[in-house]
């Protein structure tokens, strides 16, 4: 019998700073609600918005998985291993911040938004040597297909992480139907809707909305209009 | 009110600084730090600690060691290890680690 949760979109906490809006589907920051605290390995999913020329100053991390990706716009990177780089839509970004790295991320463009997903994972061990990499994968992105984005394998498709965990996106015609097969057993599957509407088993889902699915082996996603989402396979004991 | 009293353990010191600095702008919360098993473990021993937050750096060996002597000198004081390294999610293990 699988197992399911679902994160409307409007259940998000809205942390407003005025120069940065953040939709959070988990507890976070001054943020703690016990029934929302994560999903398997997945720790924090932020819907962020910055202003335009604003952004997170210097501050650090440390033993976590941290991934971005833009929506729209582009983001101004720099940290403390010397990486000054410009992630922008179509690209995703992952820091493994390890024994701890600094860094601060700013909007590259002073007069438009930038609108961009800060994903977290717990990784599957602690104080590894901090990195950075990014990606562009808007170039292998077939119509009505879903692009792997992430895994956990250095010499596989798209960034990879210290966790047992796939990232697949994808765009959608209406009435267009696919399959998602579990990488791992015992691993779950969390959907973001990021644009449109989607049914995944029998579950209706709209813009911005989260669904957990876990323990089940079949997964039928169809876009009920034209729709863009993203897989999120994390493992459930981490 | 009793403040929430926190023990953080961190070897990168910046790090520290920041996780101590964000404890203690919480008015329900005090934090000191520790950045060596050795300075943890005297500092334990110092003052009645609430919560102990373990963060990046210590071996895995030196963060038993560390359990295996908090749960010799106080066995109540839950011992939480902190992901994140700045804001994030350092309150929510607080509160989830008192609640435990």
């Amino acid at each position: 019998m699988s197992q399911t949760i679902l994160h409307k979109a409007a259940t998000r906490t809205l942390a407003d700073h005025g120069w940065l809006k953040s939709y959070q589907t988990f507890s976070f920051g001054m943020q703690y609600n016990p029934e929302r605290i994560q999903f398997g390995a997945l720790r924090v999913l932020n819907d962020d918005w910055v202003n335009g020329g604003k952004g997170f100053g210097e501050h650090p991390h440390d033993n976590m998985e941290i991934i971005s990706i833009p929506l729209e716009g582009a983001l101004q990177h720099e940290d403390s291993l010397e990486n000054v780089a410009v992630i922008e839509a179509g690209e995703i970004q992952v820091m493994s911040a390890g024994t701890g790295i600094y860094h601060k991320e700013f909007n590259k463009n002073r007069n438009e938004p930038v609108k961009f997903l800060q994903i977290w994972l717990f990784p599957n061990q602690r104080n590894v040597i901090p990195r950075y990499h990014q990606e562009r994968y808007d170039t292998l992105m077939k119509p009505n297909q879903l692009t792997q984005i992430l895994s956990p394998d250095k010499d596989d498709q798209g960034v990879w992480i210290y966790q047992d965990a796939w990232f697949n996106i994808g765009k959608f015609d209406r009435g267009i139907k696919t399959d998602y097969q579990f990488k791992n057993k015992g691993n779950g599957l969390y959907v973001f809707v990021i644009k449109g509407d989607v049914k995944v088993n029998d579950q209706i889902l709209n813009e911005r909305d989260g669904f957990g699915i876990w323990e089940t082996e079949n997964i039928t996603i169809e876009a009920i209009n034209e729709m863009e989402i993203l897989l999120m396979e994390v493992p459930m004991n981490y | 009110m009793k403040k929430t009293e926190v023990l953080v353990v961190c070897t990168h010191q910046e790090i520290l600084n920041t996780v101590v600095r964000l404890i203690n702008s919480n008015i329900e919360m005090s934090a000191i730090g520790a950045n060596t098993l050795e300075q943890a473990i005297t500092t334990f021993r110092s003052a009645n600690f609430d919560l102990v937050l373990v963060g990046a750096g210590l071996q895995k060996s030196e963060e038993t060691e560390l359990e295996n002597v908090i749960k010799k000198l106080n066995r109540e004081t839950p011992i939480v290890y902190h992901y994140g390294g700045g804001s994030g999610l350092l309150f929510t293990e607080i509160y989830q680690g008192l609640s435990n």
